[in-house]
C-alpha cells in the first residue's frame, strides 16, 4: 500500500491544487468558472461532478490506453466523456433529482470541459490507472477550489448571500449606505475574480513569473 | 500485442465499431432501467410545482399533499367545454396544446376554488415555465410559481425566487378583454393592478415571463369570461 500512496501520487494530487492549477495557470475550463459562479451552491456541486467525471474518465483511459489506436484517440477519449458524463446525468435524474434540475444543462457541458480533454490527453494517455485517478482527483479539486473562491467573492458581494443565506441584506448594514453590487453577478467579474487570483498566486511563486 | 498493430486500419476500423456498440448499449442500459425512476420524478416534480403555485411548499410526501388538494385535471376546448383529462400526467401540455386544448387544474385550498394554469416559454438561454393559481373569480392571482432550465443565475434565474413569485399575488389576469397581468421593465410599474416589476439584469428573461403569461393565459380567456 505504500507504494500507492508515493510522494509521486502525493505530488500528482497535489501540484494542481496550486503550482499547476487547470484555471489560475493552464488556463482552462474558464468557460465554465464563468457560467456558474454566480452562486456558491451550483459552483459547488459542479466542482464536485468535475472531480469525479475527471477522475473516472482518467481512470477509464489509462486502462485503455495501451489498446487506443493514436489516430483517433481524441474521438476515444471523447467517447469516454460523453458516456460518463450522460450516465451521471442519467443517474442524478433518477435518485437526485433536485441536484440534476439545479444542475440543468452544466452537466452535459462537463463534455466540454478542457481540463478533461486536457488531462486524458496529457496525462492518462501515458500514465496508470492508479496515478492518473489522483491526478484527475487533483485537477478537479483544483478546479473547484477557484470556482468555489470566485463564486463566494460574486455571492456575497453580488447579492449579499451564502448559499441562499442572508447575510449582508440586513437595514443595519443598508443603512450605511452600502448596495449590492449588480456588477459582480456578470460574467465579466468572474474574469476579473480570476485575475486577481492570477496575480495573488504568480506574485507569490517565482516559478510562475515569466521573464520576458 | 506489438506496437504499431493498433494503427492498422482494420484495427482502428473495429475497434471504433466494439466501442461504439459497447457505449450504445451502455446508454441503452442505463436509460431503459432508470427510466421509471425518472419518469416518477418528473411526474412527482411537476406536481410539486402546481402545489407552489398554490403557496404550498416544502412538502414532503409530494403525492398525499397533491391528491388532498387539487381535485380535478381539466382540458378546456377551443369551444369552451370542459373534459376531464382521463390521460392522467401520461398526456403531457405540449401534445394536448397541439390539440388545441389547454390543461386546467382545478383544486380546493381550504374550502376555496382555485384555478391552476400551466406556462411554458423561453427565456435568454432556455426554456422557461411556470404555474398560476387564480381564486375562484378566475381573475385574481392567488399564486404564481416560476422556473427554468438554464437562466443566468443571479439575474434571469431570479424569476424561480419566492421574491418575484409573491410579487404577482392578488393582482388582476383581464384587461379590456385582454390578458393584462404582465412583467415591465425594473421600476417602471404604471399600473399596480397588473403589472410587476422586472428583473434588475434580467431583462431578456423577464421579458420571456411577459411573453409567456400572455401567450399561455390568452388560451384560457373564453374560460375567464365565462363564468
Amino acid at each position: 500500500m505504500s507504494e500507492l500512496f508515493s510522494k509521486k501520487n502525493k505530488d500528482t494530487f497535489s501540484i494542481p491544487l496550486g503550482k499547476n492549477n487547470p484555471i489560475t495557470v493552464q488556463v482552462l475550463g474558464i468557460c465554465s468558472a464563468l457560467a456558474v459562479t454566480a452562486k456558491l451552491a451550483p459552483a459547488i456541486v459542479m466542482g464536485l461532478s468535475v472531480m469525479v467525471i475527471v477522475a473516472f474518465a482518467n481512470v477509464i483511459i489509462s486502462l485503455m490506453r495501451d489498446t487506443i489506436p493514436t489516430r483517433i484517440r481524441i474521438i476515444v477519449q471523447l467517447v469516454v466523456v460523453a458516456t460518463l458524463v450522460t450516465i451521471v446525468s442519467e443517474v442524478l435524474k433518477a435518485f437526485a433529482y433536485d441536484v440534476s434540475v439545479q444542475l440543468s444543462v452544466y452537466v452535459g457541458l462537463i463534455i466540454t470541459n478542457c481540463i478533461l480533454m486536457g488531462r486524458l490527453e496529457a496525462f492518462a494517455m501515458s500514465n496508470g490507472p492508479w496515478e492518473s485517478f489522483w491526478d484527475g482527483l487533483g485537477n478537479g479539486l483544483g478546479y473547484a477550489k477557484i470556482l468555489i473562491i470566485v463564486a463566494f467573492v460574486r455571492e456575497l458581494f453580488g447579492s449579499g448571500t451564502l448559499l441562499g443565506y442572508n447575510i449582508l441584506n440586513y437595514e443595519c448594514i443598508k443603512s450605511t449606505g452600502y448596495l449590492n453590487n449588480g456588477l459582480m453577478l456578470m460574467p465579466p467579474m468572474a474574469l476579473i475574480i480570476i485575475a486577481c487570483i492570477v496575480w495573488y498566486q504568480r506574485s507569490r511563486d517565482k516559478e510562475l513569473q515569466e521573464n520576458s | 500485442m506489438k506496437k504499431g498493430d493498433t494503427n492498422s486500419n482494420s484495427y482502428i476500423l473495429i475497434y471504433a465499431s466494439v466501442i461504439v456498440v459497447v457505449v450504445a448499449f451502455l446508454l441503452a442500459f442505463t436509460n431503459i432501467v432508470l427510466r421509471p425512476r425518472q419518469n416518477r420524478n418528473i411526474e412527482l416534480d411537476t406536481k410539486r410545482q402546481i402545489l407552489a403555485a398554490l403557496n404550498i411548499t416544502d412538502v414532503k410526501d409530494v403525492e398525499a399533499v397533491y391528491n388532498r388538494y387539487v381535485k380535478l385535471d381539466m382540458l378546456l376546448q377551443l369551444d369552451g367545454t370542459l373534459v376531464v383529462n382521463s390521460g392522467g400526467f401520461s398526456s403531457n401540455y405540449t401534445t394536448e396544446f397541439s390539440k388545441k386544448r389547454f390543461h386546467i387544474f382545478q383544486c380546493d385550498v381550504n374550502g376555496q376554488t382555485k384555478y391552476v394554469f400551466p406556462l411554458n416559454g423561453v427565456g435568454l438561454w432556455g426554456p422557461i415555465w411556470g404555474y398560476v393559481a387564480l381564486n375562484d373569480d378566475r381573475n385574481t392571482v392567488y399564486g404564481a410559481y416560476f422556473s427554468h432550465q438554464s437562466e443566468t443565475p443571479g439575474l434571469g434565474a431570479e424569476i424561480a425566487s419566492p421574491q418575484f413569485q409573491s410579487e404577482f399575488k392578488r393582482l388582476k389576469v383581464m384587461k379590456d378583454g385582454k390578458v393584462g397581468l404582465s412583467v415591465v421593465k425594473y421600476g417602471k410599474v404604471v399600473d399596480k393592478k397588473y403589472e410587476v416589476d422586472g428583473i434588475s439584469g434580467g431583462t431578456i428573461t423577464s421579458k420571456g415571463v411577459d411573453a409567456m403569461l400572455k401567450k399561455c393565459l390568452s388560451n384560457y380567456i373564453v374560460f375567464f369570461t365565462n363564468q
